[in-house]
């Protein structure tokens, strides 16, 4: 390996960058529209639920509570039924997530016997979301529930209402408002980064054989593994201006909480976009061989980029087989470096564990994609 | 005009029924994926990394500890004696909850005064730590009604009479156990469809471009528009197939309920496709070569995945972002597919995404036809 010809190819890589300037441009603004669009639309908080409410009783009571689920941010009161199958076809149709259906006996019940119930009808088909929906419904109820309570026993002249015996009082770390933003666009991050650099790469060599250059470059002394540092190199530097764009649009427009280093930052990033790059290095270079490894290429990143990284579902909560898969999704690696970064300030020697899994993947990928290129004209 | 159009759909699954490799790639990779997504996507929260601190070594806060051992939602991992070690297992990411019980815990409750339990959550990620601290507050209310009326039936100092009470009754429609299965494995057939049928038209039309058999064909009497055709509605057939092996494997396999009606999921899946076939096609009209049509569909794809609806509600996107949503096909086919699996609605409901889906098949096809034609001038 000479250090002549890589410099040389990597000059020569920047001039043709440099002279097409529309490309350039769309590497620049590719991550940042991507990334204002999935660091907007990514959310998993449920908030202005759409909620449909059938009040049967209609008093002061029932009304008191539907006017705390209008209060709460969670819920918003679309509609109000007085017919049950009103309420089934809201349901049915997803103009109300969930309704609340307040029983004909409900006040006289709560006088009666001192417990009452109202329902909620839930559309479970997103679980997640009713899951959650479902325990906000509980708290507004059980605020409700305790407001009765310190009027009733005020009433009876006992001023101290009863307390629960045991109540958790939790403290959240790392993400002290549990907003999901700021464990999801650490993700995004890597995820925009994981495109980018596949997208920069798969270019560089098809437009070889394209222009017809490829004869020259093959005629000429440098190995598969000369021209491939020096193909990447250029983009290695337009990768980390992207990363930098991407990072910077997290930390201070989004406004996600950063604890960690620089250094840590820049060093993972690096990292991640050398075996990004080699990733597009190789299927750039084993496309033109395999017609075909495009679909699969794209089969075995798009996907799996998102479901397995860890990005939206928790890694810990799959089954062991599928445990195993994601330790192939190289993504992985840097949505838990960079999550850690972010919220944790996580260090270098916290991040060994996924850091010299990347080590590892970086070096079979140079070497496959090196051994992939093989400089024949077939 | 028709004796065109089927000779060139015999010459497409010629190709198909020569290239093996083809096959092999149309059957099996969407099939793993299945398997593989469906077991992946996941919200639900089980076995929770715990660590417990007890100082106060009762009969009471074991009685606690361990309605948190036999609950399937937390796996006590360790049993910490200081605070530094609950400190460190959370920092180093150990465990992602740490419950603390202070010494005079049983004493307080004997008395009738709160009982405080600290407990420590990992919010990294904010929907586990939120769905983790819902299961503990369920387990802790339940331990504190049962100390209730446990001490009410001793005649201890409790609270007298009965608490005034008002509760909410849950009941989940459509998904009575909240399997999340049941959610997932509809979008993964959506989205693996998504992705298979827009890179397979995108690269079909630019490969016989780039390897120059789009001239050959262009001298024959042969319309751009027969062309097209020919061309599409074979991916269209392999659409309709794909979509029914998957279905039927996902189904079966995930024993995910199937109360609809199959015709308007068939109506569905062909407005899909036809909106699909379309995006691959413009995708295809704008690219010169495979390597440029490969990168359009990572750029184009990603964000329609993602903002499909498949695992990020829309709802809880901004108001501009939710209306940009309604371009998006997959949004509109899973709310069709979600709802023939698991809701059983009909037309009724579904008539807006259905024509949704039409309308951006009959503009996507229009315009990529409309383009195909002036880049082969």
């Amino acid at each position: 390996m000479r250090l002549r010809r890589i410099k040389a190819i990597a000059v020569k890589e920047t001039l043709q960058i440099r002279r097409d300037p529309i490309s350039l441009l769309i590497a620049l603004l590719m991550p940042f529209m991507q990334m204002t669009l999935l660091g907007y639309g990514v959310s998993l908080d449920v908030k202005h639920l759409p909620v449909c409410v059938f009040d049967r009783e209609a008093s002061q009571n029932s009304q008191a509570l539907l006017k705390r689920f209008q209060a709460s941010e969670y819920f918003t009161i679309v509609e109000g039924f007085d017919d049950y199958r009103e309420v089934t076809t809201a349901l049915d149709r997803g103009t109300c997530r969930i309704a609340i259906v307040v029983p004909q006996d409900f006040s006289e019940r709560l006088s009666d016997t001192g417990s009452s119930a109202v329902q909620a009808l839930v559309d479970a088909t997103d679980t997640n979301t009713a899951n959650v929906a479902i325990g906000y419904a509980q708290a507004v109820v059980s605020g409700f529930s305790a407001s009765v309570e310190l009027f009733v026993e005020s009433l009876n002249g006992n001023p101290v209402a009863r307390l629960q015996p045991v109540a958790a009082q939790s403290r959240v770390w790392f993400n002290e408002d549990l907003e999901s933003r700021n464990f999801i666009i650490p993700g995004v991050v890597a995820l925009v980064m994981a495109l980018v650099g596949a997208e920069l790469t798969s270019l560089t060599i098809s437009r070889e054989w394209e222009r017809g250059t490829m004869e020259l470059l093959i005629s000429t002394p440098v190995t598969p593994m000369e021209l491939m540092l020096g193909k990447l190199l250029p983009y290695f530097a337009v990768g980390m201006f992207d990363a930098g764009l991407c990072l910077g649009l997290a930390i201070f427009w989004f406004d996600v909480p950063f604890r960690g280093t620089l250094g840590t930052l820049f060093f993972t990033t690096s990292l991640f976009l050398i075996v990004v790059l080699g990733i597009g290095y190789l299927i750039s270079t084993a496309i033109r061989s395999q017609v075909g490894a495009a679909q699969i290429g794209l089969l075995v990143t798009l996907l799996p980029c998102t479901l397995l990284s860890g990005f939206a579902f928790p890694i810990d909560q799959m089954p062991p087989a599928v445990q195993g898969v994601t330790y192939l999704v190289f993504a992985r690696y840097y949505v838990t470096c960079l999550r850690a970064i972010f919220l944790k300030g996580a260090g270098l020697v916290d991040l060994a564990a996924p850091i010299l899994a990347m080590i590892l993947y970086a070096g079979i990928v140079a070497f496959l994609a090196a051994r992939a290129f093989r400089k024949r004209l077939d | 005009m028709f004796e065109r159009i089927l000779q060139m759909l015999i010459k497409e699954f010629l190709e198909l029924k020569r290239d093996k490799w083809a096959r092999f790639r149309l059957i099996v990779p969407p099939l793993v994926q299945m398997l593989v997504f469906g077991y992946a996507a996941t919200f639900e929260v089980y076995h929770v990394s715990t660590i417990v601190l007890d100082r106060d070594h009762t009969q009471e806060s074991r009685e606690l500890i361990s309605r948190f051992t036999f609950s399937h939602r937390f796996d006590i991992v360790r049993v910490a004696e200081t605070d530094a070690e609950v400190t460190n297992g959370i920092g180093r990411s150990e465990a992602a909850l740490a419950i603390v019980i202070h010494a005079d815990f049983a004493k307080a409750l004997r008395q009738g005064q709160a009982a405080p339990l600290q407990v420590i959550v990992d919010g990294t990620n904010s929907n586990t730590a939120l769905l983790s601290l819902g299961y503990l507050d369920q387990i802790v209310t339940q331990f504190s009604a049962d100390y209730t009326t446990d001490l009410i039936r001793r005649g201890a100092a409790g609270p007298k009479g009965k608490p005034i009470q008002v509760t909410i009754e849950p009941r989940p429609w459509y998904n009575a156990d909240l399997n999340g299965k049941w959610f997932f494995v509809p979008g993964v057939v959506g989205s693996l469809t998504l992705v298979l049928v827009v890179s397979l038209t995108a690269s079909a039309i630019v490969r016989e471009r780039e390897v120059g058999t789009l001239e050959q064909i262009i001298v024959t009497p042969i319309r751009p528009f027969e062309y097209i055709l020919g061309k599409t509605v074979p991916f269209f057939l392999i659409g309709l197939a794909e979509v029914a092996l998957v279905t039927l494997f996902g189904t079966l396999w995930f024993d995910v309920p199937f109360v609809g009606n199959p015709l308007i999921l068939l109506l569905g899946t062909s407005l899909f496709l036809l909106s699909s076939l379309g995006l691959g096609l413009l995708i295809s009209t704008v690219s010169k070569t495979q390597q440029q049509a490969f990168a359009a569909n990572f750029l184009v794809v990603n964000p329609l995945f993602t903002l499909s609806g498949f695992s990020f509600p829309i709802t809880s996107m901004p108001e501009p972002l939710q209306w940009l949503t309604c371009l998006n096909p997959l949004r509109y086919f899973l709310v069709v597919i979600r709802a023939t699996f698991l809701k059983g609605t009909g037309l009724d409901a579904l008539w807006p995404d259905l024509l949704g889906m039409a309308a951006l098949g009959v503009a996507l096809l229009g315009f990529s036809v409309l383009r195909f034609r002036k880049s082969l001038d």
